[in-house]
């Protein structure tokens, strides 16, 4: 639904029509999104709930500063890339230009702190939850699924984040092209719905993985 | 997309022929063109289905079983399963009739995303390829519903594929379902109100609110089943502190509601249908349109009656009980409305309203029998029995298959610009209608009796009513080879139709057999109340 051509489309009886139209294609995906996440949060919630020292065993061998830092980049890229909403909105394509380069490098610093540096780090300690898992005794059975959660979930984000990348590269190039102006960027707009999307995730799994009983 | 708006100067083509090459096919963003595309594919894995099906159905014959090993037949009722629900049972109207007409019955020239139309299409497709590999490779044995810790530790089958297959389908399932929900909202025809909408639609959006809502759930449960069955650990295994009843909780409160997916558009289907061949105007239209909301909305509260007997409170289970008798409520609404339009009409009885009766008596014998099994005690008696099995194909096939049926020969000529030959039609709609008895009626004696479902052999006192059921079969699949014979016949040797054979409201109608690309000349004005037939009954008469 991103791929609004810049023309009218046929079935549309005005750009302002189409343009809405998209946008409300693009909340309700994002509602389709949420339902996605939602059984991962569920089921993390609810195995924490039977297994809770083994979750927060797990949880104490997680790397906080390195997700901290990154909880810092990606909302701020995400407060970047609405910065250069604004500017379009006025019509400065150059602005949005440097917004989404700034939203962009700062999304990829992300990825690269987490699957670069702290995947690897969690690899080396033997925390993937195979046969050789790190942590013994009584607590292994729950910090291993802590782990099956911390995987698949930093997984499936990473991967909306690489769309995220991709679609936000899409909107520097068509801006490049000069295909955006103040009276259309209905694409930056819908790109920019996503991009905050994949932060409120993030915003979720974050306690989620290095908080909520780190202190235990 | 400049072909097309190209395409809207020369009006009178129509859009089969608007563009004749594969390229042309296969990378159009005609919503008639799509809807013929999936008409064509969902039409092939019916058949797949239907075979796994004959070949349960020739098994049962002998107490003993008539095929090989248990291990096969399992993979067979699986297949069946998964084929029948994903490829067919839940894109059947929605995506053929649906995409066809949606945009006809707004009076707008398209669905709001064309091109997520066609990416909808090639993602059914690529998940129809994963699950013939699955199939060719061996296929499943887990039954549909893939219950954990079976499809994650002990089956033997491909369970992987299959899971990605439906993976796959569920993303189709929710671009659809998106983008009828945004089509509704923002290309109705000026004047056509939400209270002016046929129910054809409202039933659509009931639909579609599903597929968005739930198939997200099932994608996610699936992908924590895929991580559980490749690395051998995962949140359903009991042995590292998971919980098994959380995988079934997850599928069905997708599951369930999916089930809404499989009879919500047909009763939209029937709502347009027993109007027309009455003649007379649908009985409490407001009713039938909140109805559908009402099964959309329960259908997500009531995923639980389908655990009755796995360890469920007696708490919860009395209340998932309550919710479930509650679904009938809204149904019952709807059976009676149409006999309410039927009374005082003038009724016709051609092919589509033969189905559609069909569909009627079908469905409320299937209703009602879901009253039984939602009943807590009932249900100790009944679960895992041929009861359940026929309680949903009287839903499912009776109800579902039917209302396609009935879709499919009402809208043929509007589809294809020809008509099928009205007298094949009605012997195919009698045929299925005995036939489809046959073989399910007595499967709800055999699981009164006892018989369990999806074993390979059975004590030989249930072999009688087992080759009832099988002979019923074979007089099903004449019933369904019958249309697929005739209706391509007709696709070539049918005579022409003119533009409203029925003499049927709704925009559709109003525009040319078949269509233009763009679908009408001129954005139609909605102006008079849907349904607005004669034949109306006395308090209409009076507002």
């Amino acid at each position: 639904m991103s791929e609004v051509s810049s023309t009218q489309e046929f079935q549309y009886s005005s750009p302002r029509h189409q343009a809405e139209t998209a946008i409300s294609g693009m909340w309700l995906f994002l509602a389709t999104e949420m339902l996605f996440f939602g059984p991962l949060f569920l089921a993390w919630i609810y195995s924490r709930h039977w297994n809770q020292q083994g979750f927060d065993a797990g949880a104490r061998q997680t790397e906080v500063i390195v997700g901290t830092v990154n909880t810092v980049v990606l909302v701020t890229s995400s407060l970047i890339y609405s910065m250069g909403v604004t500017f379009i909105e006025g019509g400065g394509t150059r602005r949005l230009i440097q917004c989404c380069i700034g939203a962009w490098l700062l999304g990829l610093m992300f990825l690269l702190l987490k699957f670069g540096i702290e995947w690897r780090h969690d690899f080396e300690r033997r925390l993937f939850p195979g046969s050789d898992f790190a942590i013994d005794g009584p607590l292994r059975d729950g910090a291993r699924l802590f782990f099956v959660f911390y995987f698949l979930g930093t997984a499936v984000h990473g991967l909306h984040m690489l769309v995220g990348l991709i679609l936000v590269g899409w909107i520097i190039l068509r801006a490049r092209r000069n295909e955006f102006s103040s009276s259309y960027y209905t694409p930056v707009i819908a790109v920019g719905l996503y991009w905050s999307f994949v932060d409120m995730v993030w915003i979720i799994l974050y306690p989620l993985i290095y908080l909520v009983g780190r202190g235990a | 997309m400049s072909t097309i708006a190209s395409a809207t100067t020369k009006t009178s083509n129509s859009y089969l022929t608007d563009g004749t090459t594969i390229r042309s096919w296969l990378l159009t963003t005609d919503h008639k063109r799509i809807a013929l595309l999936y008409l064509g594919s969902i039409t092939l894995f019916f058949f797949v289905g239907g075979i796994a099906a004959a070949l349960i159905r020739f098994n049962l014959i002998a107490p003993q079983g008539m095929i090989g090993s248990a291990e096969t037949y399992n993979r067979l009722f699986t297949m069946h399963g998964v084929v029948m629900v994903w490829f067919f049972l839940i894109p059947a109207v929605p995506v053929t009739l649906g995409n066809f007409l949606v945009p006809l019955m707004l009076g707008a020239r398209d669905l709001a995303f064309p091109k997520l139309n066609l990416i909808s299409w090639y993602l059914y497709i690529l998940a129809g390829v994963a699950a013939l590999y699955s199939l060719i490779a061996g296929g499943v044995d887990t039954g549909w519903t893939f219950y954990t810790p079976l499809a994650t530790a002990y089956s033997k089958g491909h369970v992987v594929a299959t899971v990605v297959a439906i993976f796959i389908a569920g993303f189709s399932s929710i671009a659809t379902g998106l983008n009828f929900i945004i089509s509704i909202h923002s290309l109705r025809a000026p004047g056509m109100t939400w209270y002016k909408m046929p129910v054809f639609l409202w039933s659509l959006y009931a639909t579609s609110v599903i597929l968005v809502l739930a198939t997200p759930v099932l994608a996610m449960t699936l992908v924590l089943l895929a991580f559980e069955r490749i690395f051998h650990i995962g949140v359903f295994d009991p042995t590292v502190g998971g919980d098994p009843l959380l995988f079934q909780h997850l599928f069905w409160f997708y599951s369930h509601p999916a089930v809404y997916v499989m009879i919500l558009p047909g009763f939209g289907v029937i709502s347009e249908i027993v109007p027309a061949f009455s003649n007379k105007r649908l009985f409490g239209y407001k009713f039938v349109v909140w109805s559908s909301i009402s099964i959309a909305v329960i259908g997500f509260l009531v995923w639980g009656h389908h655990m009755f007997v796995a360890g469920a409170s007696l708490y919860s289970a009395l209340v998932f009980s309550i919710l479930s008798f509650m679904v009938a409520v809204p149904s019952a609404i709807k059976v009676f409305n149409w006999i309410g339009t039927m009374h005082g009409g003038s009724v016709r009885f051609d092919a589509p309203m033969l189905y559609a009766l069909g569909f009627i008596g079908l469905f409320t014998i299937g209703g009602l029998t879901g009253l039984f099994v939602a009943a807590l005690a009932a249900d100790v008696h009944l679960t895992q029995t041929y009861f359940v099995v026929a309680h949903f194909h009287y839903v499912m096939v009776g109800g579902m298959v039917s209302a396609f049926f009935a879709g499919l020969h009402f809208w043929w000529p509007k589809i294809t610009g020809r008509l099928y030959p009205e007298i094949w039609g009605r012997v195919g709609a009698v045929i299925i209608f005995f036939g489809f008895n046959l073989t399910f009626f007595p499967q709800f004696l055999l699981g009164y009796l006892g018989m369990p479902r999806r074993y390979h052999s059975y004590p030989p006192e249930f072999q009688v009513l087992n080759v009832l059921s099988s002979a019923g079969a074979t007089i099903l699949a004449v019933g369904y080879l019958l249309p697929l014979a005739y209706m391509t016949w007709s696709l070539f040797y049918g005579k022409r139709a003119s533009d409203n054979p029925w003499s049927a409201t709704g925009l559709e109608w109003r525009t040319e057999s078949p269509p233009p690309t763009e679908n009408f000349e001129v954005t139609p004005a909605v102006t008079a109340p849907p349904y607005d037939y004669p034949l109306r009954d006395v308090e209409q008469r009076h507002v």
